[in-house]
């Protein structure tokens, strides 16, 4: 089997200025490795939903039947943060830790920490979105690294996103609204004066400005997927080049 | 081709590629900054600050001081603009962006309205750590401005207008977070009491003194003229010793002022703009680093960054 061409792109961003060369055929087959496990594992807690979704004949608390892999799976993706600081991938640290931290932020910090809202539908809104959006961008980075993308592949990674991403953001914030009279009540990750350290932190605030911040940010990163779609899928007959 | 021949500008958009301006009769020895001028009577609201001039589109930014004859060009030069957005001259930026953080952290300490509740507006606090803290933050910036007005002489002319916003959000920002809770009613002194104030004031002065040190060395090797660099070395003055084993002392004497105030103040905001603020002046001090030792072949093998021996 030949080498993979060097310096792959897995955005659509053209790096070709940068000075790190491009990965190894050891990083390439461990990257290959790692989308496959990360298809594979958002496959699962597809499967989980359908197959929950059927035996109890209703959307309400799918979450409980899919909460480990998708703790699991979300959490693993904070490797992707280190694939760009080691250069095995050529995006921005600073872009995919924000992406990858703000879905931590959401399993971990909201939807796991206040109980309350499992059971929300808003829950299963953003799981779906997650769930297939992850399913597709993880295979586009599998057949892209082994130089065989199905156009079908990329088509649906630029195009999907139209609307699932405002679902998952719905779903997101909703989510985050839900929470937030609980936070206040029990004063979940709060600390108050006086304390020696002369330092106080408001939960409750601080998920009111992470909604905020949802205002500037949603559609600078919709409007820059929608650029890239321009780009990627507006030149059908050098697919292969774009990459 | 006598001497007399002129040349023929015309100045394209880098984007648009079409034609903005067209000089003819330039002297071959004009400079860039004269080809600047001329353009500004054109178009007033470019300045030559904002001004960004080069041959190739892709290509970098002409300087200055070019000469347009000494350039790759026939006697007829196209030369491709760039808007660089609304400049400040340097003074101004750092005039500004010190200012905010004194005044700031006076209103902070002086109570002003709306900031605490209403029984503690203008009240003093009880503990002299506090008074210590506001006394020293000032002096931080009294001594920033005075060094910017008297002491900097700075290279590059300007900052665009974008990067003077988002570092005045910063530096104002983490100002008015930080004097929110020193100056609070509920603020807890330090827990080993008036023998921490003291080592941590020493510590923040001696730092001071350190990094006015060094600005005053480094602005000596300026006096000097351009053609010859020189690498700023250890002089009799002790504070300089510190250039043995560090490329910016003045980012490491900095560092260690804010470690020296978040000891004095034992307050979590502190320590953090301490972090961020190092964080940031290691990067500047590596790049400063990387370029002392591509520039002078015998730079001293035992010199890093900004921590001795470490970073």
């Amino acid at each position: 089997m030949s080498a993979p061409a060097m310096g792959t792109s897995k955005t659509a961003h053209d790096s070709s200025n940068k000075k790190k060369r491009g990965p190894g055929t050891l990083a390439i087959a461990y990257l290959v490795i790692y989308n496959v496990v990360m298809t594979a594992g958002w496959l699962v807690i597809a499967v989980g939903l359908v197959r929950a979704y059927l035996a109890r004949g209703s959307y309400h608390g799918l979450y409980y039947s899919i909460e480990k892999p998708l703790k699991f799976f979300q959490t693993v993706a904070l490797l992707e943060i280190l694939h760009c600081a080691v250069g095995i991938v050529p995006s921005s640290v600073v872009l995919t830790g924000f992406q990858v931290m703000s879905r931590v932020f959401l399993t971990w910090a909201v939807t796991h920490s206040v109980r309350e809202v499992q059971s929300e539908d808003s829950v299963l809104l953003f799981v779906a979105a997650w769930t297939i959006t992850e399913i597709i961008r993880y295979s586009f980075y599998t057949f892209s690294l082994l130089n065989h993308l199905p156009y079908l592949i990329k088509w649906a990674r630029y195009t999907f996103f139209i609307v699932l991403y405002p679902m998952g953001v719905t779903g997101e914030l909703l989510t985050i609204y839900a929470a937030l009279p609980y936070v206040q009540k029990t004063g979940l990750y709060s600390i108050t004066l006086p304390n020696k350290y002369n330092f106080s932190f408001d939960y409750h605030t601080f998920l009111i400005l992470i909604m905020i911040s949802y205002i500037p940010l949603f559609p600078q990163l919709y409007f820059h997927m929608m650029r890239q779609r321009k780009k990627v899928l507006g030149h059908v007959d050098e697919y292969s080049k774009v990459e | 081709m006598s001497r007399t021949t002129f040349f023929e500008v015309e100045i394209l958009d880098t984007k648009t590629k079409e034609q903005l301006c067209f000089l003819d009769k330039v002297e071959p020895h004009s400079s860039i900054a004269d080809i600047k001028s001329l353009f500004h009577k054109s178009y007033p609201k470019w300045y030559p600050a904002r001004q960004s001039l080069r041959l190739d589109p892709k290509g970098k930014a002409l300087r200055d001081d070019d000469i347009l004859q000494n350039l790759p060009v026939g006697t007829s030069a196209s030369i491709y603009f760039k808007d660089l957005g609304p400049q400040l001259g340097w003074t101004m930026v750092f005039l500004v962006e010190y200012l905010g953080p004194l005044l700031i952290y006076l209103l902070f300490y002086l109570r002003v309205p709306y900031i605490y509740s209403k029984k503690h507006t203008f009240t003093s606090s009880t503990h002299p750590v506090v008074s210590l803290a506001c006394a020293c933050h000032s002096f931080h910036y009294i001594k920033r401005l005075i060094e910017t007005i008297f002491l900097h002489r700075f290279s590059h002319g300007t900052m665009p207008l974008g990067s003077i916003v988002r570092n005045c959000a910063y530096y104002w920002g983490f100002a008015a977070w930080l004097a929110y809770y020193i100056n609070h009613p509920l603020y807890t002194p330090p827990s080993y009491g008036e023998r921490q104030v003291n080592y941590a004031l020493m510590i923040f002065l001696l730092c001071e003194a350190g990094n006015f040190s060094i600005h005053w060395t480094l602005n000596g090797l300026k006096c000097e003229g351009s053609k010859s660099r020189r690498y700023p070395r250890p002089s009799k003055n002790p504070f300089t010793w510190l250039f043995v084993f560090v490329s910016c002392p003045n980012y490491t004497y900095e560092v260690g002022a804010w470690v020296g105030l978040s000891i004095m103040t034992q307050c979590v905001p502190v320590a953090l703009f301490t972090l961020v603020g190092f964080a940031q002046m290691t990067i500047w001090a590596r790049g400063k680093h990387k370029t002392y030792i591509r520039e002078f072949k015998d730079y001293p093998n035992l010199r890093m960054p900004i921590l001795p021996l470490i970073l």
